[in-house]
This record gives structure tokens, C-alpha cells and sequence, in this order.
């Protein structure tokens, strides 16, 4: 579990990856649903919540792969925003489908920021993992009574099939293992964090006449890696920015969330597309939000399961994170 | 977009990525909203759809032919870093003895061939601000050990195929550790937090253990004893 927004671009020539949030989507579906900045930092949670609490009254968002939550035993919808009442018990259990859950908090969490980003970026030791009982100061929220709202968010917990463009050592691979990459049915492998995921497969081997020579070369998230044994191992937001494996394409940043949140053995596959088709699946961070924000709708519920809405009080305050697993 | 100058590691190849990274930079085009060198190549982040993809490619294209590259100016104020260093020793540098047999030297002879002249930071990568520096002697152009060393500290002194890794963090590395000092190129906390670009140059200077020792116990900045000057 840790604190992620959307990273910090602009220091690839520096060694430092732009890291974030593992699903950028998931992140500005939050974003959208509470109507606030990108700059508002949420909770990632890998695979497993936790429980919180809140000193004062908060907005809320549930976002990316969906887990079981409740506030005081009442089931909260997930991709959805509510309100957090002090005192009240946020209780966020497994995946049940996905790996990489959001937690949105009113106004964002607040810490230091480093190069304008609260991104935990583990592999270059800036933050580090939630631990059990820390507190979270947050920003003011100024639309804190906007809640109960949901967003109609795109499926993509399941693996499946997805896009990818050559890359710069692309023509090093065969047509024939080029025409294999993209029949072969993939499986995640258990072997998977931020940096990057491995892929099982049947067969053999992925290989180029060139593997163990080519120079370290500018990577980025999304680069499908082959490494010295021929496997695949697709590059997520905390990759490191140079690398010496070739790579046989890359993801479209609009399916990288597929992919990460792939979870362990489900299925993953890939297909080449041409450069203006890509181009139409791309969109600038803005339109992006845009469009999400087009897509949200209220949050119907049961009257009997209704909070009053006007108990709030106060602007800012303190998050409680405990009984955090690892 | 890639821009390649050589598929192996020459001075004048990663001279030209410089240089030529630098020129994008000074072309200050709309639509390119990040560059960055490797050893060998630069790149260019852009938004397909401020700056089409084929219009940086001619711009680039026209770039390239526009001067020969292999011998274009580095980029100006660059810095050169004196760095005092440990050498040997089973924790500070482990792997002295056997990177020197593989170097066909003695550990005295290796000591004095990697700080023999100043060596450039051809590029930054792998960890926030870590340096490649470059190029060592022929005789340095040892692979890296097939397995993993656990850790190295920060501050690691690390030798393969020609070229010295400084460790910025702490981690797994198949680079093997020589010597060890206190210049760190990535500082948190700093107000500039990655204390190397590409072009700059270190010279290591061997140290004895109590010199090292008492360097690091009076340095507060993270430059570890070092010394610098800007080069022309």
C-alpha cells in the first residue's frame, strides 16, 4: 500500500522513472468522481485494503480493482464516491477481481512533495510502504458535500487482449516469432510489482539473433522487455529508464491498465496495430478526465441505507491507517 | 523518438548523443515535452498530437545531417568532480582482487588505472542521478558476474564492460564493487537532488582508510570530500 498520484514526468535524462499510479485510469476515475486536482495524492492498494478511520468527516473514492468495503458493517459500492464520517470504520478486504485498488480521500493526503509529487517510488527509495498506524494530514476539500456519486468505469480486471505498437528493436525479431508473439497465450506470473510483470507461456522461447549485445536504451512503461531467457516482462510506472533486454513492442498507454492489473495466472495476449489507429485510442490527460467525468452518474441507494448528508463538520483532519497487511 | 549514433559504446558516439540532446533542447519544440540521453542514443518524449510524429522525424532527420556529430561540442558548463576514495577492503571494495585479475592487473595496477584520468558521465539511468562513467582502458572490458551481488551500499564503486557505475541507492547489482565513497549523486533532501548531469566528469582519488574515514565524518553535504571545477 502507498501513496501515488501521477508521478513525476520530465526526469527520464536524470535515471528517475515517472512512476504513479499502477492504473493511471483508476487514478483519475477518483479524480473525477470527488471533481478535484491530479495533485490530490490517493492510497494504491495492492491486492488487499485495510482498515481506516477518519478524525472528521471526508469525501471518499473507491476506484480500480474492485474490493470488498463497508463503513460500519454497510456495504459500500465500489467506483463510487461517500462520505466518511468521523469516527466511522473504513474497512477495504481482497481483490475480487484486479490487483491495484484506490482509496480518494476529499482534498487528497497530504506530505511532503518531491519534484511536485507525492508518489511513493520504492526502487528509487522516495516514500515507502503504509505502514500500521500511521496518520495522513489532508487538504482542504472545497466541494465536500459532493458525494454518493458513481462512474460507469471501463472492464479491464480480467487480462485479455491487448494493443501494442513496435518498438525500437522490433525488426530485430523474425516475422515468424513476431506472428508467435501474438498467438501466444500469455499468463502472469506471481513474479509482478510496479516495476514490471512477468509473463508465462508455452513454447519456446522469444529470442533475437541480438539479445545479450544491444546498448542500454531509453525504456518506459509499457515496453514489452524480452529478457536473456527469452520471456517476456511487460514494464509498468516504476521501471527503471534504461535497459539492455530488447523489446518486441509496447503496450498503448490507454491498455497499460489492462495489463497491470492483470492478476497472477490470468491471461494476457497481444496484438500489433498501426500508428494511426493507436493514435485515436490516445488521449491528453485533460481529455481523459473529460471523458470520465461525462461517464458519472449518481449513486442510487436504498433510503433506509441513506447517511445524513449535512453532519459534516470541519476541513481538514487526520486519516488513521491501520491493520494494514504487508 | 530514438535517435542512435552507434550500436556500441564509443567516446565520440555518446559525445554525439549529447551534444545533438542539447541542439533538440535549443530547437525548443513545440510539442516536445521531454529528452533525455543513454549512452549512445537521445531521445525525444513528444505529444502525438500537438507535434505529428512525421514532422519530428524530418525535423530530427535534418538535425542529424546538419553537422557531423562524432566530434560536436559537449554541451558548456560542465563540471568535473575530484571524488577521495576507498579502494579494496572486504566491506568498501570486495571485489577489488578479482575485477583486477579479470583486468589482467595487479590490485595496486587497477587502482591507479581507474583513477588514472577523468572519466565522463556518459549517462544517468537505472537509479535516480547514478552515473556511467566512461570509457576505462581496453583491458577493463570484463562482463558483469552472472549472478547478483545482494546489496551494494550507496556511494559503491562498481567496474564492468569499460565503464564505472557509482551507486546512487542501495541495491542488487551484477556490477562488482571495488571501492566505495561518499559523493552522492542522487540527495532527497537537496534543493538539487541529482548532483550529476550527463558530460560532467569524475576523477577518483585513491585515499588511505583513516584519510576516507575522516573525510565522511566531516562531510555534511553529500559530496563526500569531493572537489570540483567547471570545465571551460
Amino acid at each position: 500500500m502507498t501513496l501515488q498520484d501521477l508521478g513525476r514526468p520530465g526526469y527520464m535524462g536524470e535515471g528517475l522513472s515517472v512512476g504513479g499510479a499502477a492504473d493511471r485510469t483508476a487514478f483519475l476515475e477518483g479524480v473525477a468522481l470527488l471533481g478535484q486536482s491530479v495533485e490530490c495524492a490517493a492510497i494504491e492498494m495492492a491486492a488487499f485494503g485495510g482498515d481506516f478511520t477518519a478524525s472528521t468527516d471526508i469525501r471518499i473514492a473507491l476506484t480500480g480493482a474492485p474490493m470488498v468495503a463497508a463503513c460500519d458493517g454497510e456495504i459500500l459500492t465500489w467506483n463510487a464516491s461517500h462520505i466518511l464520517q468521523a469516527g466511522q470504520r473504513l474497512s477495504i478486504g481482497a481483490a475480487t477481481a484486479g490487483v491495484y485498488g484506490y482509496l480518494h480521500v476529499g482534498g487528497g493526503l497530504v506530505t511532503d512533495a518531491f519534484l511536485n509529487s507525492r508518489s511513493t517510488h520504492l526502487t528509487a527509495g522516495i516514500g515507502a510502504l503504509i505502514e500500521t498506524g500511521e496518520k495522513y494530514s489532508i487538504g482542504e476539500d472545497p466541494n465536500r458535500r459532493e458525494a454518493n456519486k458513481l462512474i460507469s468505469s471501463a472492464p479491464r480486471f480480467e487480462g485479455g487482449t491487448v494493443r501494442i505498437l513496435p518498438s525500437v528493436q522490433t525488426r530485430l525479431f523474425s516475422t515468424d516469432v513476431l506472428e508467435r508473439f501474438q498467438k501466444t497465450v500469455f499468463s502472469r506470473s506471481p513474479r509482478a510489482n510496479r516495476q514490471g510483470l512477468e509473463l508465462l507461456f508455452e513454447g519456446d522461447p522469444f529470442s533475437t539473433k541480438d539479445q545479450l549485445t544491444i546498448l542500454s536504451e531509453p525504456m518506459i512503461a509499457g515496453d514489452i522487455q524480452m529478457t536473456g531467457e527469452g520471456k517476456p516482462f511487460v514494464l509498468l510506472p516504476e521501471c527503471q529508464t534504461t535497459g539492455g533486454y530488447p523489446r518486441i513492442g509496447t503496450v498503448l498507454p490507454a491498455d497499460l491498465p489492462i495489463v497491470a492489473q492483470a492478476g497472477a495466472g490470468q491471461r494476457l495476449q497481444f496484438q500489433f496495430i498501426d500508428y494511426d489507429s493507436a493514435l485515436r485510442t490516445y488521449r491528453t490527460k485533460d481529455r481523459h478526465l473529460s471523458e470520465l467525468a461525462s461517464s458519472i452518474c449518481p449513486l442510487l441507494r436504498d433510503p433506509h441505507d441513506m447517511r445524513d448528508l449535512l453532519a459534516y463538520q470541519l476541513v481538514g483532519g487526520v486519516v488513521d491507517a491501520f491493520d494494514v497487511p504487508d | 523518438m530514438l535517435v542512435t549514433f552507434s550500436d556500441v559504446l564509443t567516446d565520440g558516439a555518446n559525445g554525439a548523443a549529447l551534444a545533438f540532446r542539447a541542439a533538440v533542447e535549443d530547437l525548443d519544440l513545440k510539442g516536445v515535452s521531454e529528452t533525455s540521453t543513454s549512452l549512445t542514443s537521445a531521445f525525444v518524449t513528444f505529444d502525438p498530437l500537438v507535434l505529428e510524429r512525421e514532422a519530428l522525424r524530418r525535423t530530427l532527420s535534418e538535425l542529424v545531417e546538419d553537422r557531423d556529430w562524432l566530434t560536436a561540442k559537449l554541451p558548456g558548463n560542465r563540471v568535473r568532480w575530484i571524488i577521495p576514495s576507498l579502494f579494496g577492503g572486504d566491506v568498501t571494495g570486495p571485489q577489488l582482487e578479482e575485477a583486477a585479475r579479470l583486468a589482467d592487473v595487479s590490485a595496486e595496477d587497477a587502482i591507479l588505472e581507474l583513477c588514472a584520468k577523468p572519466l565522463r558521465v556518459m549517462t544517468l539511468g537505472f537509479a535516480p542521478g547514478q552515473p556511467y562513467l566512461g570509457s576505462l582502458p581496453e583491458n577493463w572490458a570484463i562482463p558483469r558476474q552472472t549472478g547478483l551481488t545482494k546489496r551494494v551500499p550507496v556511494g559503491a564503486i562498481t567496474v564492468a564492460i569499460r565503464q564505472i557505475v557509482l551507486f546512487s541507492t542501495s541495491t542488487p547489482t551484477g556490477w562488482r564493487q571495488v571501492g566505495i565513497c561518499g559523493f552522492k549523486a542522487f540527495r532527497r533532501e537537496a534543493e538539487q537532488p541529482f548532483a550529476l548531469r550527463p558530460g560532467d566528469e569524475i576523477q577518483f582519488q585513491p585515499v588511505l582508510e583513516q584519510e576516507y574515514d575522516d573525510i565522511q565524518a566531516r562531510d555534511q553535504s553529500g559530496d563526500g570530500g569531493a572537489t570540483h571545477e567547471i570545465l571551460e
